[in-house]
């Protein structure tokens, strides 16, 4: 069997870069290797991001870059300054929700609420998406304009993962706002 | 992880320089490099971060076809209108690759340069010829369900996992390179290699090129053309089978077409054989189902992958009906 590889001792790369993070810019001093997942939560205290997989097949830290979303843990954050990045935290105006935070707690979407930002912040760039008139794997045509039905919110949502299982509601509090 | 350093590249010569001086790779928009230095299967000294260059336009070429920038987002070459009336077979591959998330972040150039998916290759306690040369291939009688049945060698079994390189590979797309050498273009198919004795090597990229563009050249029946996928759930997996078809019918006869698929070999497969068998032929699901027959007569499955031969060749029969039918 091979060995695994000796990846301990070089010297970590430390670079100075200045984000934009829900309107404030922030200046952080960070190792080369950090993510935006990691940067969000354990420099500058913002928790709403959450670590699932950690191989971006989860969903759980989406956020979202220059208005797009993306995944944080796969995200360097060395890479990122002049980007505006909006995480969970940046969607309410003061006390007002986003309509889609308002519609997952109408509609009951979510149960452990431990995917619940990546959803929130996935589903804001999805609605963009659509408005921008991208098409998906379940667009007939894919030269049209998309319409966005449950199966074109199933697809999209592809990426966000929900282990309690509370979709049939998430989709029902995208379409509420989406529709 | 390793540490590394971090440089931004201001130009493709100086990106050229760095990479060329060994230990270093091209970030693109990292969501298969970042992952793969995670779990210790790149081990780069330096990350030569390439995305700010001006790679992200798509581009009419002289001869009507169009010249996609090696840094255009997944999601803006799917949402390009020329490519969706074109070509919807590549808005189709691209739509049907990873997520919403991945596609707004995964370039086109690091779609082409995505490595295989191979448990083995994505674990380094575990030999693999293609991470660790001359280590073995535990998957030639392990888990290879969803690997190679098509130009596969004793060295590797690998697949190639991009749908997005399948219509590439339909459309005789011609791959952009600069390097240490000076600029040249690379037909696909051509790009991607078979595994031979050399599995670590993916593509004829040699050390320090670079991709800065893929060229799709004109296909006047391109607009009648489709891109279908099999895979395992409904959404967000790789292609067990795929299958890239164009084609160009009149009177009941194919004038010509365009094959290419996916999920079966270490490279996009171009089905030259299929196109020949069918070109000049009718258009009937008898010759559709003799020509993907004798494609897939090539294949040599695996224990436990033999399924994906009758899959590929229904998909593709399939695929071919639709066609026939659609308009």
């Amino acid at each position: 069997m091979s060995e695994l590889k000796d990846t301990g001792f070089d010297d970590p790369v430390t670079v100075d870069v200045t984000l934009s993070v829900n309107g404030e810019s922030r200046p952080v001093t960070v190792d080369t290797r950090e993510t935006l997942l990691d940067t969000l939560r354990e420099h500058l205290a913002l928790t709403g991001a959450k670590k699932g997989c950690d191989h971006g097949q989860c969903g759980a830290c989406t956020v979202l870059v220059d208005g797009r979303r993306v995944k944080s843990c796969l995200t360097l954050t060395v890479t990122l300054d002049d980007r505006r990045i909006t995480t969970v935290e940046g969607l309410a105006a003061g006390d007002t929700l986003h309509p889609l935070q308002s519609a997952f707690i109408e509609t009951d979407a979510f149960q452990c609420g431990y995917c619940t930002p990546g959803q929130l912040c996935s589903a804001v760039g999805m609605l963009a998406e659509v408005a921008d008139g991208w098409p998906s794997a379940v667009t007939a045509d894919v030269a049209g304009r998309p319409v966005l039905d449950d199966d074109e919110i199933r697809e999209r949502m592809s990426g966000n993962l929900c282990r309690c299982g509370a979709y049939v509601n998430i989709v029902a509090a995208i379409r509420q706002v989406g529709a | 992880m390793r540490p590394f350093t971090y440089e931004r590249a201001a130009d493709v010569r100086s990106a050229v320089a760095v990479c060329a001086a060994g230990d270093a790779a091209y970030l693109g928009g990292g969501t298969n490099l970042v992952d793969l230095m995670r779990l210790g299967v790149a081990t780069p000294a330096v990350l030569v971060d390439v995305t700010r260059l001006p790679f992200d336009r798509i581009e009419e070429t002289e001869e009507g076809g169009l010249l996609i920038g090696a840094g255009v987002r997944n999601s803006d070459l799917a949402a390009d209108s020329r490519v969706r009336r074109r070509h919807p077979m590549l808005a189709q591959a691209v739509v049907a690759g990873a997520s919403g998330q991945i596609r707004n972040m995964a370039t086109v150039a690091g779609n082409l340069l995505q490595r295989t998916r191979c448990a083995y290759f994505q674990d380094v306690t575990k030999p693999c010829n293609k991470r660790e040369p001359g280590s073995g291939c535990p998957a030639r009688r392990g888990e290879h369900r969803n690997l190679a049945v098509l130009g596969h060698s004793d060295a590797c079994v690998a697949t190639h996992p991009s749908d997005m390189a399948v219509p590439l590979a339909a459309l005789g797309a011609v791959v952009h390179i600069e390097g240490p050498g000076g600029s040249r273009q690379v037909p696909m198919p051509g790009f991607h290699r078979l595994p031979g004795d050399r599995p670590e090597r993916d593509t004829v990229l040699e050390p320090g090129e670079l991709v800065t563009a893929v060229e799709v050249p004109p296909l006047a029946f391109g607009a009648r053309s489709r891109y279908r996928k099999v895979r395992d759930r409904a959404s967000f997996a790789f292609a067990v089978v795929s299958v890239a078809a164009a084609l160009d019918v009149a009177d009941g006869m194919v004038r010509d077409c365009r094959i290419a698929l996916g999920g079966v070999a270490h490279v996009p497969w171009r089905a030259e054989l299929a196109e020949a068998e069918l070109c000049g032929g009718p258009a009937t699901e008898a010759a559709f189902t003799r020509a993907a027959g004798l494609e897939m007569a090539q294949a040599r499955p695996l224990e436990r992958n033999a399924f994906k031969v009758p899959l590929a060749a229904n998909v593709l029969v399939r695929t071919l009906i639709d066609l026939v039918e659609a308009r």
